[in-house]
Formats: structure tokens, sequence, C-alpha cells
């Protein structure tokens, strides 16, 4: 059956919103090189606000405290989904298999300010009957992990659904015990979408603003906290050059997700020709 | 002496091992949360840490006094700030999700109609906005629409305005701020109906002499109508929650429900008329939510 072509005009629609999606940002990062401090003047190409950004130690530090807990919570969020993916491809009854599939998808559609609501008020609650846990690092990454946990477990359940079980089977065939087998067999194969997935809890750490400000507490503020602060007062050429430096390391990290799963399908898809000749 | 084989509890319970992390995480973490919100919706304000009196309180007698507190749900019907700012939100993310989907529709179907490779790369263009930050993406749209920004700029250059136009602190802004936030949301559902969309039936229909915009209405839009739902509810739901758009770009005319929220927490520190008003707008939400949930899961086994 012949391929039916986009036309002309379809094609120019989506060429302009792809534009009005990146003008933005392009625009952003311009502007971070601009040598004026008004930000509305082109003063000529300086660098010296990122030079700027190393002297800020209020951003250094809620720069590290963000990078600190993506990566706390990438790993944590990546162990739970993947158990959570595991339980839902492999154990098709249990008791609270309807619960856990409500739980992971439920995040992904409810609004950030209810989440980090409802998660403010259980730590506070908690605090006052148990003493724990106080607001701050540890309730970010809680209330990060729960959230994380939903994109990772989606990602790795697709994965686990294509990936072959017969290796696993006869591994266990062979004589090794269900554990070893998975973790021989399965394990290197859903490996792109554990590391892809982990880059992506860890963006989605580093951006998230609404739930991260309900449940820190005094003195634990994330970047994008402080950017926000910042922000609300307006345009600052500071805040273009840091704003730049993220976007371009997350954009790093997304692209590096969608390399490793790209690389990995190809992969499976030469191992199965290989496998049907 | 013993009683069962070895390695018994961990074949009949190992399972357990892999279900009960995440399931106990999330239930205490995700669920229970609302659970608390529930409760403390019915209490009332307190001069303490935390700002709220008990529900349940054990008397030196050992009897259990329960004290429900109905007004805060009450309150919300009293003062007008919360039923107007509900209905100005869901005004707002309706419109928001009609023009979303008027330009996220051709954008999607022009990429279900290139070829694979090209289609990858499309995706992942369209993709990384997604995932790139949030704030600063909001942030960035100010460069674009402040009074000095790109596009005054280029008006005045051409002559075609005389004055910079206000754009910012305006509902034209809202407006703008969340079609953009959110484009993609709505692109990445309607492109994987479409990309399933059968070509032999769109041939079928033309070989029987149907025009192509016939073909489109009677074919195409009723096939991609789970795309449809399943965008729309992906921008609409977190549109109405809004808090940084409204905030950054709106000016105090735009009351979303979000920035209402955020004021009686941070700014009023009344905890359970806050937690009241969470709840009646989760309550709102519960249609919307499983419309989604009910189209993308039919849309996965499609």
């Amino acid at each position: 059956m012949q391929e039916q072509r986009p036309t002309v005009f379809l094609m120019s629609i989506l060429c302009l919103g792809i534009a009005i999606l990146y003008l933005p940002i392009f625009v952003l990062i311009g502007y971070s090189f601009n040598a004026s401090a008004l930000v509305s003047v082109w003063g000529g190409f300086s660098t010296k606000w990122y030079l700027a950004l190393l002297h800020n130690d209020q951003l250094l530090d809620a720069a590290w405290l963000s990078l600190e807990i993506g990566v706390v919570v990438s790993t944590g969020s990546v162990i739970l989904g993947t158990l959570a993916a595991v339980a839902l491809v492999r154990f098709k009854r249990f008791r609270g298999r309807l619960l856990l599939t409500g739980m992971v998808n439920a995040p992904l559609v409810m609004p950030e300010i209810i989440t980090g609501i409802t998660q403010l008020l259980l730590f506070v609650s908690m605090l006052h009957l148990f003493g724990w846990p106080h607001r701050g690092f540890v309730t970010i990454v809680i209330a990060h992990i729960a959230f994380c946990t939903a994109y990772v477990t989606i990602t790795v359940q697709s994965r686990l659904y294509a990936a072959d079980r017969s290796l696993e089977e006869a591994a266990m065939d062979l004589g090794a015990g269900p554990v070893r087998a998975f973790v021989d067999t399965t394990l290197p194969l859903i490996a792109p979408a554990l590391a892809s997935s982990w880059l992506l809890s860890f963006t989605l750490s580093l951006d998230d603003l609404v739930i991260s400000s309900f449940v820190s507490g005094p003195g634990a503020s994330t970047l994008p906290m402080v950017i926000f602060s910042k922000v609300k007062l307006g345009v600052s050429p500071d805040i273009n050059a840091l704003a730049s430096l993220v976007i371009c390391a997350v954009g790093a990290c997304v692209l590096a997700a969608g390399v490793l799963m790209r690389r990995a399908e190809r992969q499976r898809l030469s191992d199965t020709q290989l496998a049907e000749r | 002496m013993r009683a069962f084989p070895r390695g018994f509890w961990l074949r009949r319970y190992g399972s357990w091992l892999i279900i009960g992390p995440p399931l106990l995480f999330l239930f205490v973490f995700f669920l229970i949360p609302f659970a608390f919100a529930l409760l403390i919706s019915f209490s009332d304000t307190a001069v303490r840490v935390p700002p709220f009196r008990d529900i349940l309180m054990v008397g030196p007698d050992w009897h259990i006094h329960i004290n429900l507190n109905l007004g805060n749900f009450a309150y919300l019907f009293t003062d007008e700030v919360y039923g107007l700012s509900y209905l100005y939100s869901i005004k707002t993310a309706f419109f928001s999700t009609l023009i979303c989907l008027a330009i996220g529709y051709p954008m999607a179907y022009a990429i279900a109609r290139t070829s694979k490779s090209v289609q990858s790369i499309l995706l992942l263009i369209v993709i990384l906005p997604f995932w790139t930050s949030f704030l600063l993406r909001v942030y960035a749209l100010e460069g674009i629409i402040r009074e000095t920004g790109l596009l005054n700029t280029a008006l005045l250059w051409l002559g075609i305005i005389h004055h910079p136009l206000q754009i910012m602190r305006t509902t034209p802004a809202v407006y703008l701020g969340i079609i953009y936030s959110y484009l993609p949301f709505m692109i990445l559902p309607l492109f994987a109906t479409l990309e399933k969309l059968d070509l032999s039936l769109l041939e079928a229909a033309a070989d029987l002499g149907s025009p192509p915009w016939l073909t489109f209405l009677d074919v195409t839009l009723p096939l991609s109508m789970p795309g449809i739902i399943a965008g729309s509810m992906l921008v609409f739901i977190p549109a109405i929650g809004e808090f940084v758009i409204p905030t950054l770009l709106g000016g105090p005319d735009n009351l979303m429900i979000g920035r209402v929220l955020w004021d009686e927490f941070f700014g009023n520190r009344d905890w359970p008329v806050a937690s009241a008003v969470a709840i009646a707008f989760l309550v709102l939400l519960v249609g919307p939510i499983a419309l989604y949930q009910h189209y993308s899961t039919k849309q996965l086994e499609a």
C-alpha cells in the first residue's frame, strides 16, 4: 500500500509549531550571552553572567541540594519502579494488584498542587505523631520518589512485556533459581530502560517546583525554588545564564535517555532477526 | 521437626518481597496523604504547630472523641472567591485545551504521515521540551512577550504597531503559557492513535467518491477519538491546577484555583480550609481522570 505523504500545509503547521516550542528557549540562551545588564538591549557577546554564577553561593547551594536529591530520588525510584513493574507484569493475580495499578497511574494525572498539599499534611501529621520526619531533604526525597516511581514503572513495564521470557525459562530449566535466572537473562534486556528511566527521574526531580515547595522546610531550598523566587521579580541576566545551563543539562539527559532506548530497540530487532534465521 | 519443606515460606510468600516495597511505599506516601487531607478538612484552625486541631482525641477516661467540623465545606460556598476561581480555572483550562487540540492535531497528523525514520526524530524534537524544565520554559516565554521582548521589538521594527503591546500580566499571556507548556502532552497521544490509523480505510472512502474533508470527518476523526480524549485530558487536568503560569504570566485577575490553594497554605495558613478546597477540587477531577484512564487503557490495548 502506498504511503500517504503529508501535504505542504500540514508540514508548514508542524514546522511552525516546532518553531514556537523552541523559539523562547533559543532566545533565552541568546540573551544569556548579552553583556548588557539591561535585558532588552544587546550589549555585545559576553560570558560574564556565567562567571557570576560561580560566586553566587545561594544558587550554588541550591543547585548542589537539587543534584543530591536528584541522585537519591532516581536511584530509589528505579528500584521501587522496577519492583512494581515486575510485580505487575509477572504476577497476574495478587491481592492489591488493582491498588498498585491505580497508585502507579494516578501520580501521572494528579495535579502537582494536590499531591504536594496532601503530602505536606501527611508529613506534618507524622511529625506531630511520631516526631519524624522533619521537613527538608528527607521529605522532598520521599515526595519525589512517589511520583518518579510511576514514570519508571510505565517505562520498565513496556520493556518487560517485550522481553522474551523463554531465555529465563531456559535458565531455570538449567537449574538456576528464579532470582538468578531473572538477573542473568531478563535484567540485561531491560537495563537500557532502567538507565533511561533513571535519567528521566533525575530530570523530573531536578525540575520540580510545586511539590518541593510544599514539602520542604526552612533551610532546604532546591534550585527551582530559588529560581522561582527570583523569577517572580522579572527577567534578569544571571537567571538567563543559569536557565541556559539547566536547559542544556536536562536536554542532554533526555537525549541520552532517548538514544539509549533507540539503540536497545535496534539491538533487540537485530537479535530477533538473528534468532529467526 | 519441620512442618513445612525447606524453602516453603520463600516460595509461597517470596513474591511479596517484590510486590511489597512499592505497594507499601506508594500506599503510605501517596494514598494515605489523601486520607489525611480529608481528615484535616474537617478540623479547625488552631494557634499551634501543626496549625489545626486534632480530629481524634483520646480523653482521660479512654473514650475516643471525634470532633467533625463541616464548617470548612460550608465556608467554600459562602466565600465566593472559591466558586469563582473554580469556574475561572475550568474555563481557562477548557479553552486552552481546545486551542491545543486545534494546533496539536495537524502537527500529530503530519508526524504520523512521515516515514518511520523521520518520525522518531520529529517525536524526539516534540518530546524534548516536554521534559525540559517547566518553570524555565515559562520564564523563557516571558522573554518573548514582555514589553521590551522579542515580539514587541519585532512588531515595532516592522511598523505594525507604534506602542508596545501589554501582554504580560494579562489573560492572553496565561493562555499562551498554558498552550506553550502543554502542547507536547496533546501531540503524543494523538500521534499514537493517528499512527495506527489504517490508511486503506481512507483509500476505500476516496474510491467510493468521498471528498477528503468528508473522509476526515467520517473516518479519521471518529477513529482518533481515543487520542483526542486522552490528549485533551492530559492538558485539561494539569491546566486546571496550574499555579506557576498564572503567577508568573498572569495578573491579579487570573485567580486560578492553584493560586488560591497556594495562598491559603503559605499566606493565610488556614490549613483546614485549604484542605477542604483541595478535596473539593479533587472531587471535580474524578470525572476527567476516569475518562483519561478509560481512553488511555483502550489505546494501550489497541
